[in-house]
């Protein structure tokens, strides 16, 4: 069982390592950024299987903090980039 | 025996479907099918491989969190994937007009 599921380990790693080649074509912003959120998951699997194979459960923990750090850098991408305090300085007409 | 039966059985079922996944990725046409793929196809195979790691995690302790990580990353993903399609609506509207040129022609 530990042997197969490292040959899991060892797939799901190639399979994700091909789904990045999305990072290089990428056509558009949202592109890259699915590319990295499968990251969160396919790692979170890994991480998963690693953690019943070599019986630790340490890196489940692991796992919980790449799937949490995908969706706070899908959030943080998509936030506007101009912030408040730029506005009130430069522009006269607006207000706060 | 019966229980790493099962346990390959799930195992492998996710792992068709992460590798379907990845395909979709890299061969769908657009953004938006791409979406569908990543965030179905994806989920779909760490569900399978959460549901196969069950039988083998060492106590109940150990599989209540496997469970747990299993539905914080729909949380993540749910939410994650509708922002991913608003950045991609909001960019993509040459895109969108390739196929409607490839569509009437």
């Amino acid at each position: 069982m530990t042997e197969f599921l490292m040959a899991t380990v060892v797939f799901l790693l190639v399979v994700i390592g091909a789904a990045l080649v999305r990072l290089l074509v990428g056509q558009s912003a949202a592109d890259r950024l699915m590319a990295v959120q499968i990251l969160g998951t396919g790692g979170g699997a890994i991480c998963l299987l690693l953690a019943v194979a070599i019986d630790s459960n340490a890196i489940m923990d692991v796992a919980l903090t790449l799937a949490i750090l995908a969706a706070f850098a899908v959030a943080a991408f998509s936030l506007p980039s101009q912030r408040p305090a730029d506005t009130t300085s430069e522009d006269p007409d607006h207000a706060g | 025996m019966l229980a790493d039966a099962f346990t390959i059985l799930m195992v492998v079922a996710g792992c068709f479907f992460f590798l379907a996944g990845t395909v979709g990725l890299l061969r769908f046409p657009d953004s938006l099918c791409r979406l569908h793929a990543l965030t179905k196809a994806d989920n779909l195979g760490l569900g399978l491989i959460v549901l196969g790691l069950l039988p083998q995690a060492g106590s109940v302790q150990a599989g209540f969190k496997l469970v747990v990580i299993w539905a914080l990353v729909q949380f993540a993903s749910a939410s994650a994937s509708q922002i991913i399609a608003r950045v991609a609506h909001r960019t993509d509207t040459e895109g969108r007009a390739g196929i409607e040129s490839r569509r009437n022609s």
